[in-house]
């Protein structure tokens, strides 16, 4: 009896190695400006070529402006140093003859959106990135994980990953949810629940009738936040739904996909297979969650009052009370006392056309508040952002208030200019609201796309309209 | 004795955060992410604590408004080798770099209750070691800190931290030790299994096709 995540490693395992640890062969490796140029340097040192090309995909995410209009290339960045890195990776994607999806593309995006959308991410597969929302794949049914330079180097030298085997842990989530709630809440609870280190050391699988229901858009962003909770690796197998995504996006011809497909369709874990850690959560209860302080555990429903030291123990008073200050909250609050100054809807979380909707559904008629004074759209792709303008997304954007952006990570983490100033405050529809993430001294509150759009347009988090 | 140079001995003073859930992001910033070099991400680490401004890429310690009262920056801690944390150190983002500010800085060692996963791995990487003891160890090793300036010396074959007349040991596999010890390269020892992924990788083709098709 085995877990898929058990059948994923044993279907890649290449070699133990006499330190005991395994080599897994990676199928597909995807790079970004950030994490790459000090691989290849190691490369050409080792004077390596890259092991299988074809293995490999590149754009550039992190850094990019997101004002860039038409007719814009890579030395058109104004920020020096972002452009040298910019630079860096179309040279050596062209140096070593990488695909890239470059700046100009109007396939370029967020690495973990363009991935599945273009039809280089399948079930089954094993994936890396330089990046730890990798594990973001996953939803498709792939062993997915993020991983650091010396192993983005390795991956390109021999095509194989180093690394020991992960725990087990399932996560079941039972149930409907309620109005105004989506996975985004979903995937927040439950970070709550088993904070962040709760799944370090396994691979979750997230299943139950909730992931059953949901698209494979919402199961991404369940995914790509496991490693808020700890977990490298967060994995659904897949079902018809996914199968029904990859037909729809796969350039793979018809006669070998329908081979594949077979394959995928049995690419589940066996009934009694064993984990480690079983959870069960019943999520029809769950209302919006909003994070009030610097970790992503730090959540609370939207209605909450923000926890108080006093109701800690002596071990968790000190980080309450880091947090709380850092966030300028003040003893008496509530999250809704919060006054907000920037909406960021937008990350490899949440930027996808199903989160762009049910965020233009909400500001559709509506006008942002006075006191914030930016709400950003960041589109997580160039695919998307024509999807959304097509279905004129962009037009009941502008409309409401909001600045309609070009693809990128953007304040996700402000390595390009869309950044918070010292003490702004901001509802981001990301994924980490570590101190500094958005900008010096900025102070993120994560929540749902539909939360996100209700801030913009209350001023603060009140009840949705 | 052995001597540090031989890598089997880390000896030195103890720099040491008091909080929960250090994330990369608070190792290193955002902004010095920008850099295409692999060394002198010295001035940057922990740049949010250290520092009372927003520093950019490039811009030097001595041009910075130092934040006098973080640990770092004060003497002898601005030396130290060691640092003690508790829960979940380095969690957060892939980036390497983190380590990088760690081993830069002079980092030798981190001391937590239990770290990121990723990081745990990049250290090894780049000859730091990550050691992992239980909340109790932890919490003792604070309470001695409060009193004194405490000088650790970690004996890397034995595994066993020595303070003062006490021993604390540790486990941490044979192979990630070794690598701190060694220095040994990932890539070369990898690519002695050559035909073994070559092998793989044929039948791979051959059973999987659609993974090998690109657009
Ligand atoms: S959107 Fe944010 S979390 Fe996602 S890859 Fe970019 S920076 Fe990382």
């Amino acid at each position: 009896m085995k877990t898929l995540y058990d059948k994923l490693w044993e279907e890649h395992h290449v070699t133990q190695l006499d330190s005991g640890e395994s080599l897994l062969y990676i199928d597909r490796h995807y790079l970004h400006e950030v994490t790459s140029p000090q691989a290849f340097e190691g490369l050409s040192k080792k004077n390596l070529k890259p092991w299988r090309l074809e293995a490999n995909i590149a754009t550039p995410d992190h850094n990019v402006p997101t004002t860039r209009g038409d007719d814009f290339d890579s030395e058109k960045i104004k920020d020096e140093i972002s452009k040298i890195q910019v630079v860096e990776l179309d040279k050596n994607c062209n140096t070593f003859g990488i695909k890239q999806f470059d700046i100009k593309s109007t396939k370029q995006g967020i690495v973990h959106v363009i991935g599945p959308e273009l039809g280089y991410t399948l079930p089954g597969m094993t994936i890396v990135c330089g990046d730890s929302h990798t594990s973001t794949h996953g939803a498709l049914g792939c062993l997915a994980m993020g991983i650091g330079t010396s192993e983005v180097e390795h991956v390109l030298a021999t095509q194989c990953l180093k690394v020991s085997k992960l725990k087990n842990m399932l996560v079941k989530f039972e149930g409907t949810p309620a109005e105004n709630v989506s996975s985004k809440d979903i995937v927040l609870f439950f970070i709550g629940q088993i904070g962040t280190a709760g799944g370090t050391g396994y691979a979750i699988e997230f299943a139950g009738s909730y992931i059953e229901q949901i698209s494979i858009e919402s199961r991404m962003t369940i995914c790509n936040m496991a490693i808020e909770a700890g977990a490298k690796v967060g994995l659904v197998a897949p079902d018809d739904k996914t199968i029904n995504y990859v037909r729809k996006n796969s350039f793979i011809d018809k006669e070998i996909l329908f081979k594949a497909e077979e394959y995928w369709s049995d690419l589940k874990s066996d009934k009694n297979a064993y984990f480690e850690k079983e959870l069960t959560i019943d999520i029809s209860k769950i209302k919006p969650q909003v994070t009030w302080g610097t970790s992503p555990e730090m959540v609370v429903n939207f209605d909450d009052d923000i926890p108080r030291t006093s109701d800690y123990s002596e071990k968790n008073k000190k980080n309450i009370e880091l947090a709380r200050h850092y966030m300028g909250i003040k003893d008496e609050s509530k999250l809704s006392d919060l006054v907000f100054d920037k909406v960021f809807i937008g990350s490899c979380t949440n930027s996808r056309i199903e989160d762009l909707r049910q965020a233009a559904e909400i500001v559709k008629g509506k006008s942002v508040a006075d006191n914030i004074s930016e709400a950003i759209v960041v589109p997580g792709s160039g695919m998307v952002k024509e999807q959304a303008e097509l279905e004129g997304l962009d037009k009941i954007f502008t409309e409401a208030g909001f600045i309609w952006r070009d693809p990128g990570c953007s304040m996700c983490l402000g390595m390009n200019p869309d950044q918070l100033k010292p003490y702004e405050r901001c509802a981001s529809t990301s994924n980490r609201n570590f101190e500094g993430r958005q900008g010096y001294l900025g102070r993120t509150h994560l929540m749902s796309p539909v939360m996100a759009a209700f801030t913009a347009i209350n001023g603060t988090i009140g009840e949705p309209l | 004795m052995k001597s540090n140079s031989d890598g089997l001995m880390i000896d030195g003073i103890v720099g040491y955060i008091d909080r929960d859930n250090i994330d990369t992001d608070q190792i290193i910033p955002t902004e010095y992410l920008k850099s295409i070099k692999k060394f002198g991400f010295e001035d940057y680490l922990f740049d949010g604590w250290r520092y009372h401004d927003d520093g950019r890429l490039g811009v030097k310690k001595e041009e910075r408004e130092i934040n006098e009262d973080f640990i770092l920056n004060k003497v002898p801690f601005n030396e130290s080798k060691i640092l003690l944390a508790r829960d979940n150190f380095g969690c957060g983002s892939s980036r390497e770099h983190a380590v990088w500010a760690l081993r830069d800085f002079g980092i030798k060692a981190v001391i937590a209750s239990s770290f990121g996963d990723i990081f745990y791995n990049n250290c090894f990487k780049n000859g730091v070691l990550p050691i992992h003891l239980q909340k109790d160890q932890i919490e003792e090793l604070f309470q001695t800190i409060k009193d004194e300036i405490l000088e650790l010396s970690v004996d890397l074959q034995k595994r066993i931290i020595t303070i003062g007349d006490k021993e604390v040991s540790f486990d941490v596999e044979d192979h990630l030790i070794d690598r701190i010890i060694y220095g040994l390269d990932d890539v070369d020892i990898t690519l002695k299994s050559k035909d073994k992924i070559f092998n793989f990788e044929k039948n791979r083709k051959e059973t999987m096709p659609w993974i090998f098709i690109n657009e």
